[in-house]
């Protein structure tokens, strides 16, 4: 009855025309784009590995055996668990958490003066400085990186010149280039939530609070970063979901040692042709990262209506 | 609670590149003492406040509280608590909390914040309210915690800027007799900011009347509404009928002036005038609509001229009598409303009549726009 009564609303306010098509195009993008396929993914995860022709005959059964491998690797291995993914999982999780760490500290303070300062024009053409590097595409973005950091790259040839280091230093074998790539690549997904916010936080608040004789660290504990926590939870769960689920980064500026989860599951698409493998290894980085984001919500007391604020 | 301390401005001037905020700003304010800037908006008091609160220093002069002068300390290291005109109570902070936020940054522990906050809580008649969010109160409630939490630093100097603009008007009323009774039940220096005069008159010991950067006066309301210092002041302070002429002739405290419509009219120099109005000199002369009445003996005199009535508005306790005199000069009338039925009186030519010492002459000068 409820519903009825709230379609009956939503389209006397929109009108049958754009209600329905509003209605259509929201149900097309979540229905078609975003449910089915991951529907299909979360069936393919579950079936076997079949040359085409055996697909739909009496072999092709529901089976765990890919969740299986993934936890305890292929039988007959010389370890009992998959030592091998495991570790790749969970390295590529905990530098997904410090690579959005890492963001946040560069862009709160970044995010509160941008959003503090009525410089008007100045801050306008700030903003635009940070939107215009994205125009470039991710791939192009992560080869820079990797010309800046090279060997012959701009910031070895900085430290040589200075007479600071006697030979290169390998960046890119350190991993220093894939974090500042990753840091980098969803920076902006950091700042403009926090920003967003912070532009909305009342000058007085800070002027009261310093007024009451408090120092500025209290002033980001007590006031700015409460009100700020939305924008700083959006940030980080979208930086940390990408960061997580990025391929290209990994792939170009990943030194020779380091694996990316995304890249083992890329194999198992492409180059083992396994797709129900690789779908289940996706669904467990899915699953995985979304009990990550919303228990450290919960830790941090932000419900989840606040994030779409 | 401390005793209220001194706050002196010498000779303060404040800038925003070529634009002069403030220009020499002289003012004593007394330990203790209710004080109110009253000016327009944009007149510069906001600014005086700011500078005296420590979120501005001057560009010039002194700003000294308790004597001591106040330049190159910041607003948290200065005995002042500042009200801020949206109050500016931290939304996330339950109200305990946002009035003892000043005890916490002391560092004084939780249990002794929430008895504090009980206290004050109890002053401001909002007991067992501390654990609400500021949302969850109203209007009045909200400035009420704002009040707490700037006292509850102990203050010396308590800073108000337009805190009551918010409220409608009847809890507006209200407020103005609750702040006069804390204020003096705490005894220290208020200084508020305000553009409503109703505010200023009815709370302040003392009002500085301020124009376009510029302190015109500073005097009890009483002398501000009666003896205004210039033009600016008689016309910004409650209402005024304006005269404009030529003073024909000075007698003791009266000057006779020869208006530009009205004829000749009689009235009292204004203290700040006495001696310097001479003669020939261009001079405004103010007569209030209360000071005006109908007078009985219609023969001409210096106190007397006549007017039609234009139309009549009936505000409760007064009518408003809008007349026009010789030449199209508008003239305001009010009448006590007496609880008689006034006899509709519009196309009437009446003969008004003013008490001369209760009008005031001043040399010519710039008037407050409406």
């Amino acid at each position: 009855m409820n519903i009825a009564r709230f379609f009956r609303n939503y389209f006397t306010r929109n009108g049958i025309g754009l209600g329905t098509f509003l209605l259509v195009a929201v149900l097309f993008w979540v229905v078609v784009l975003i449910i089915l396929p991951q529907l299909s993914m979360l069936d393919f995860s579950f079936r076997h590995h079949l040359p085409p022709p055996e697909m739909g005959g009496p072999k092709d059964t529901y089976t765990l055996e890919h969740y299986k491998y993934l936890v305890l690797g292929a039988p007959g291995a010389d370890t009992s668990y998959n030592v091998v993914d495991l570790g790749v999982f969970g390295r590529t999780l905990l530098a997904a958490f410090f690579v959005t760490i890492l963001d946040l500290v560069l862009c709160y303070p970044l995010a509160y003066y941008l959003g503090q300062s009525k410089g008007g024009g100045f801050i306008r053409v700030l903003v635009l400085l940070l939107i215009i590097p994205y125009w470039v595409n991710e791939i192009l973005r992560a080869f820079a990186f990797r010309i800046i950091f090279g060997d012959s790259g701009l910031i070895n040839e900085m430290l040589l010149a200075m007479g600071l280091v006697d030979s290169p230093i390998d960046f890119i074998r350190a991993n220093v280039a894939l974090y500042a790539g990753l840091g980098y690549a969803y920076i902006l997904l950091m700042i403009f939530p926090i920003y967003n916010v912070i532009e909305s936080l009342d000058r007085n608040q800070i002027e009261a609070a310093r007024d009451m004789g408090a120092p500025w660290w209290r002033i980001h504990w007590r006031v700015v970063i409460p009100y700020a926590k939305p924008g700083i939870s959006s940030g980080c769960t979208m930086v940390f979901m990408l960061t997580a689920g990025a391929l290209a980064a990994p792939q170009i500026l990943g030194g020779p040692s380091s694996l990316w989860f995304t890249q083992i599951i890329y194999q198992w698409f492409n180059q083992g042709g396994n797709w129900p493998r690789g779908a289940a290894f996706a669904i467990v980085l899915l699953v995985t990262c979304i009990i990550i984001v919303l228990s450290t919500m919960r830790l941090f007391k932000v419900r989840i209506g606040d994030i779409g604020k | 609670m401390t005793k209220g301390v001194d706050v002196d401005l010498e000779d303060v001037w404040i800038r925003f590149g070529d634009f002069v905020a403030v220009r020499e700003a002289n003012v004593n304010i007394k330990g203790g003492e209710f004080f109110s800037f009253l000016g327009p908006s944009g007149c510069g008091k906001t600014t005086i406040l700011r500078s005296v609160s420590g979120f501005l220093e001057p560009s010039q002069g002194k700003v000294k509280i308790g004597g001591k002068d106040m330049a190159g300390i910041g607003p948290n290291k200065r005995p002042t608590a500042l009200i801020f005109q949206n109050l500016a109570l931290f939304p996330l902070m339950k109200v305990w909390e946002n009035i003892t936020f000043s005890l916490e940054v002391k560092g004084i522990g939780k249990a002794e914040r929430r008895k504090r906050a009980d206290e004050l809580l109890d002053m401001i008649a909002l007991p067992d309210q501390g654990e609400k969010l500021p949302s969850e109160l109203s209007g009045g409630q909200k400035q009420r915690v704002a009040i707490a939490r700037a006292l509850c630093a102990e203050p010396d100097v308590l800073l108000l800027d337009e805190p009551l603009s918010a409220l409608d008007l009847k809890l507006r009323q209200h407020m103005r007799t609750e702040l006069r009774e804390i204020q003096q039940r705490v005894g220290i220096t208020f200084i508020y900011i305000t553009h409503d005069q109703g505010e200023a008159l009815t709370m302040s010991d003392n009002v500085a009347v301020m124009r376009a950067g510029i302190i015109d006066q500073v005097a009890t309301g009483h002398r501000i509404y009666n003896d205004p210092a210039t033009p600016f002041v008689a016309s910004f302070v409650g209402e005024n009928n304006v005269f404009r002429g030529t003073v024909k002739s000075v007698d003791g405290d009266m000057a006779l002036v020869s208006t530009n419509r009205t004829g000749e009219l009689l009235s009292r120099i204004a203290t700040s005038a006495k001696g310097k109005l001479k003669v020939g000199d261009s001079a405004m002369m103010f007569i209030r609509p209360e000071a005006c009445n109908i007078a009985e003996d219609t023969s001409p005199a210096v106190n007397r001229f006549s007017a039609v009535v234009k139309h009549e508005e009936f505000e409760g306790q007064i009518y408003n009598v809008f007349l026009e005199g010789s030449e199209g000069k508008e003239i305001k009338m009010s009448l006590v409303n007496i609880g008689k039925q006034r006899a509709p009186a519009v196309g009437n030519e009446l003969m008004l009549e003013y008490e001369p010492q209760q009008a005031v002459v001043l040399p010519a000068g710039e008037l407050a726009s409406e």
